[in-house]
């Protein structure tokens, strides 16, 4: 396998993060950009004591977000463990959203392939219109990069017609260098998307390692004429994060990219902080969070 | 009996490693004061000073290349081969007009000022590098670099140390240096080259000229791949001439007026740093 | 690949809304006058000229003209004040007054910013996060040296050397009249500074703050004027020491007009840096330092990286990413938040730029420019960049001193070095690899004062700054930046 090909300085990465995140994003582009955010959501609930009550209720929020402000876009999808698949099918049947699961034993991924693809069909038997799989990153660190590659690779096929989303979680490949070879493994092996994080695992999405894996696309894209997506997830809960990640997409990626078909947010606390500066900036009254109900 | 005639030396010019005579085929009378012996020295001319400075530029990169120790062992073994060689700069010196007792002096403080700048040379780094503490993730260093060739006018007297005190700081700092010896007493200078050459000092990074003055200054100071002047003298129109000129390629003008060549206050690693440049390097520090 | 679609009409062409930075808490005086020995007081023959906003041509204020006779009386004010004064105060009383410059510059930072920007044309964000940010730190990192200075050169005492006349440049306006105020004032001496003609405001509101910090008359004189002013500054017989930063030519001319005077002078002249990209280095990063090493103020950086060598078998790669990343800088209204390039800093010098340009294409140079639309009124240029042009292009030779870049290939490390060496300048040069070996080699074997390695136009007061060759001698910043201001004995 070819060796690492793209290295990246770090102390690069961040100060040309801390440029694109200087850019002012005022007034019209900012509402424009906040519904734009709100419209790539996957709202996340990944947790031991998630219950079909709860998802019910998150699927009721994923579709119904404010509806004072009917214009405003539905979030892209709802994002849950495998046993709640059903449950978030048929409760947003007739939405419109896409329902998402992890699977491949997220979040450590330490069990045999034959269990993580017995897990992917699962979900896509179960109606997962995309399949959050994670990488084995103990084998990347040892430097079995085939073994990562083919475990997507089978992953992906097991997937059918899902959409697959690879979680590289950066925060266990520390480098960036690591980032951005996993990214380029991922997106040959077959990834419809990468993606930073399980959430599990501290740090989550950072921004140099989305700019270097939206860096990775690009370069993908004018090798090859595909178009990979990126989901960032873990970490991202406040609005003014989430309109620079957009403006670091718009000035890496170009304007094709700011689509939820192409670019996704995990996150389970951002919708609300979106909709209070939309609240915001078209009242001009800063808001309480009390008034924005919490699923 | 018969008496033995003396051989006598032919003064030559020292360029590139080599004892040419000038290309000018000229010459000027050197009489001792006391009027008993005449020398036919070379009157260096601008070729000849051209050639040297081509001789320094080919001879600046693998001399600012050797590790300072070897460049220190270097200047201490000419301070070496100068002890070796003290009855003929005795002569030499005496014939031009010292004393005895002056000439040993003399002799005495060239050799200690170039076992001084011996020592220096793979010291001075470390007086004059700095880690710059930036207020950002980089790593931030200073050194010094040689600056280049050197030209140097040397004193008139006394002409050994002269020659000897401005040439030891510049070769130290990694430089090469043509030098135009004392008109008045050129004898030891181009005897001094003697010293040179069989001080394992590579071919070109000493070069020294005799002639006139008042005829190569022009040439010392204008040289566009000449990178520093060093001017030693008090004629102020000499001065604002060698600063004029130096202008035409940003020279560095150094200039020494009435130092007392025989004392040891003109001797310290400052006059090192005249002929260096300081380098500023950055570089990120992350993973 | 199939998509999934998502219900939603939001279109992708997304731009950013106006940001500007707003003004209406800036007063700028509709006349400026000199400021000597504590004073603002009009020049002697009460002429004045116009300095105008290069990003639309409209006038921001009259500034006093300074003739020979203002020019004595601002030396003989600078004079008295280090006789009397400055040369005999308790070094460490010396650094408090330069530490308080060094807060009300803090304190007042966005205003400085502000004015910079209008009187420059070079972005805000530039003005707001790098020069105003490096002025107050340059004041307080020479404060603290005040009262060290016998720590600084072993061996020896280092003396004050009297008056010091300073000229600076109009890319950097404060910034420079830092690097040359803060030094000069923490060895004890004192100044008579001439800002540039183009861009005079920001140093009269630095003689504002110096009023404002009580520093005893005539420490600090500041005058505008031409070169002329510049001249009568440089022949005044009263003045110890010249330190200017300009160009390779007026540099020269000061060196022949001091020449005999026994004038102590630091000149810090032009560049034609060499940025050197090789095979194994972080391209991505590598391609944001190209960007900064040539747009970072439209060009106008006396070390930018502004010929560029990338090693034949990434070039292709480098130069199209370099292209994108050049479509995405924003050009236009420097008081706007999200502006990368702003306005050329006069008429004179797009002309120049212009000519340089044309002789590039003239030369066979293949141009390249970003797509971006230019402002009607006022001094613009687009990103631009050459390639097909070799070390016998005039572009590739001369400092232009504007947005051009100038992009050879190369295939051996010798090569490069060779052709990076290939100036009579030495400013600073650029070097970028992943190999902590090859980084040593190039940097030590380029011929330049400053060496940035995988990163381009840094700048810091603890860093020393200044050129080999032609770019110049004697540094700015750091412990060599005291240097010059000093006699040892």
């Amino acid at each position: 396998m070819e060796t690492f090909l793209h290295r990246i300085d770090e102390v690069g990465a961040q100060e040309r993060v801390a440029r694109l995140f200087s850019r002012s994003i005022k007034k019209e582009s900012k509402i424009h950009a906040l519904k734009t955010v709100l419209s790539m959501i996957d709202l996340t609930t990944l947790e031991g004591k998630d219950s079909p009550g709860k998802v019910k209720q998150l699927c009721y929020k994923a579709a119904h977000l404010h509806d004072q402000f009917p214009d405003l876009p539905t979030v892209a999808a709802i994002c849950v463990y495998p046993t709640m698949v059903p449950v978030a099918k048929k409760a947003l049947r007739d939405t419109g959203l896409k329902v998402a699961s992890v699977a491949t034993a997220f979040p450590s991924g330490m069990t045999s392939l034959s269990y993580k693809l017995e897990e992917v069909k699962m979900v896509v038997d179960a109606g997962a219109d995309e399949v959050d799989m994670v990488i084995s990153r103990g084998k990347f660190l040892q430097g079995e990069y085939h073994y990562v590659s083919d475990e997507i690779a089978q992953v992906k096929e097991a997937c059918g017609k899902s959409h697959l989303k690879v979680i590289l979680e950066t925060g266990e490949l520390v480098t960036l260098d690591n980032v951005r070879f996993a990214s380029d493994i991922a997106m040959a092996a077959g990834a419809d998307f990468i993606k930073t994080s399980t959430g599990k695992v501290s740090p989550a999405a950072t921004p140099p390692v989305v700019l270097v894996m939206l860096e990775a696309i690009r370069d993908y894209y004018n090798q090859t004429g595909k178009k990979i997506g990126m989901k960032p997830a873990g970490g991202i809960s406040k609005a003014k994060l989430a309109v620079q990640y957009l403006v670091m997409v718009r000035e890496t990626l170009g304007q094709d990219w700011l689509t939820a078909d192409l670019f996704r947010f995990g996150a389970s606390s951002l919708a609300n902080d979106i909709l209070m500066q939309i609240v915001k900036q078209s009242t001009g009254v800063y808001q309480s969070a009390n008034y924005f109900s919490i699923d | 009996m018969n008496k033995r005639e003396d051989v006598k030396k032919t003064y030559k010019l020292y360029i590139g490693g080599k004892f040419p005579r000038t290309e000018s085929g000229r010459y000027f009378k050197w009489t001792d004061p006391k009027n008993s012996t005449v020398v036919n020295m070379c009157r260096g001319s601008r070729k000849d000073f051209r050639n040297a400075v081509v001789s320094a530029r080919s001879a600046f990169s693998g001399w600012r290349s050797k590790t300072a120790y070897n460049r220190s062992q270097i200047l201490y073994r000419i301070g070496e081969m100068l002890e070796g060689r003290r009855g003929q700069f005795m002569d030499e010196l005496i014939l031009q007009g010292a004393s005895k007792k002056e000439a040993e002096n003399e002799i005495n403080q060239s050799i200690d000022r170039l076992i001084y700048y011996a020592g220096w040379a793979d010291k001075y780094q470390q007086v004059f590098s700095r880690v710059n503490p930036v207020a950002s993730s980089y790593f931030n260093f200073s050194y010094p670099e040689p600056t280049g060739v050197v030209s140097a006018i040397a004193p008139d007297e006394p002409s050994l140390i002269g020659l000897v005190s401005i040439v030891a700081p510049i070769i130290a700092g990694g430089n090469t240096v043509v030098v135009l010896a004392s008109e008045a007493k050129p004898l030891c200078s181009i005897t001094f080259a003697e010293v040179l050459h069989t001080s394992d000092v590579p071919g070109g990074v000493v070069n020294i000229l005799t002639g006139y003055r008042s005829e190569l200054l022009e040439h010392f100071s204008s040289h566009m791949d000449v990178n520093a002047i060093v001017y030693c003298g008090n004629v102020k129109e000499e001065i604002k001439f060698v600063q004029e000129n130096a202008a035409l390629n940003v020279k560095r003008p150094i200039v020494y007026t009435d130092e007392n060549w025989l004392d040891k206050k003109v001797q310290d690693p400052y006059r090192i740093l005249n002929t260096l440049e300081i380098k500023t390097t950055w570089h990120p520090v992350g993973i | 690949m199939e998509t999934t679609t998502i219900k939603s009409d939001l279109k992708t062409d997304w731009s950013y809304s106006p940001a500007p930075e707003s003004t209406d808490h800036i007063r700028i005086n509709q006349q400026v006058d000199l400021f000597i020995n504590g004073e603002f007081i009009p020049s002697e023959k009460e002429k004045y000229f116009e300095t105008i906003n290069p990003a639309n041509e409209k006038k921001l204020a009259d500034v006093a003209e300074a003739d020979k006779t203002d020019v004595s009386k601002a030396v003989s004010a600078a004079r008295k004040a280090y006789e009397n004064v400055w040369s005999k105060m308790d070094p460490a009383e010396r650094g408090k007054y330069i530490y308080r410059i060094a807060r009300l510059i803090q304190e007042r930072a966005r205003e400085f910013a502000i004015i910079e920007t209008m009187d420059g044309g070079k972005p805000i964000r530039e003005s707001r996060d790098i020069d105003i940010p490096l002025v107050s730190a340059h004041f307080f990192y020479y404060a603290g040296w005040a009262d060290k200075l016998e720590y600084a050169f072993p061996g020896k005492q280092a003396k004050p050397l009297g008056v010091a006349g300073q000229i600076i440049p109009w890319n950097f306006p404060l910034l420079m009249a830092a690097w040359k105020i803060a030094p000069a004032l923490a060895t004890g001496n004192t100044v008579v500074l001439k800002p540039a003609e183009t861009t005079p405001l920001t140093a009269m509101k630095l003689a504002e703050i110096i009023q404002e910090a009580d520093l005893p008359p005539g420490v600090v004189n500041i005058i505008n004027g031409n070169g002329k002013t510049g001249r009568a500054l440089v022949e005044h017989p009263d003045i110890d020491k010249i330190a200017f930063t300009g160009s390779t030519d007026v540099g020269k001319l000061i060196m022949k007009t001091v020449a005999g005077t026994g004038k102590k002078y630091t000149l810090e002249l032009g560049g034609k840096a060499a940025n050197i990209i090789f095979e194994d280095a972080a391209i991505d990063q590598a391609v944001e330092g190209i960007i900064n090493g040539i747009f970072f103020n439209q060009g106008h950086v006396c070390c930018a990286g502004s010929r560029l060598f990338v090693q034949e078998s990434v070039a292709d790669t480098v130069i199209s990413k370099l292209k994108d990343r050049m479509e995405t800088l924003i050009v236009g209204d420097p008081l706007d938040k999200n502006t990368d390039i702003g306005a050329i800093n006069s008429k004179m010098q797009l002309d120049k730029i212009k000519m340089y340009v044309d002789m590039g294409l003239n030369e066979g140079g293949t141009i390249y420019q970003s797509s971006c639309k230019l402002p009607e009124k006022g001094y613009w240029h687009a990103p631009t960049l050459f390639t097909d042009v070799s070390q016998s292009h005039r572009i590739v030779q001369e400092e232009i001193f504007g947005p051009v870049l100038a992009v050879q290939t190369f295939r051996t490390v010798d090569e490069v070095i060779t052709k990076a060496n290939n100036t009579p300048y030495g400013l600073s040069g650029g070097v970028w690899s992943d190999k902590g070996a090859k980084i040593f080699k190039v940097s030590k074997a380029i011929r330049a004062g400053v060496l940035w390695a995988n990163t381009f136009n840094k700048f810091d007061p603890a860093s020393p700054f200044g050129g080999y060759k032609e770019s110049g001698m004697g540094r700015e910043g750091g412990l060599e930046g005291l240097m010059p201001y000093v006699n040892l004995v």
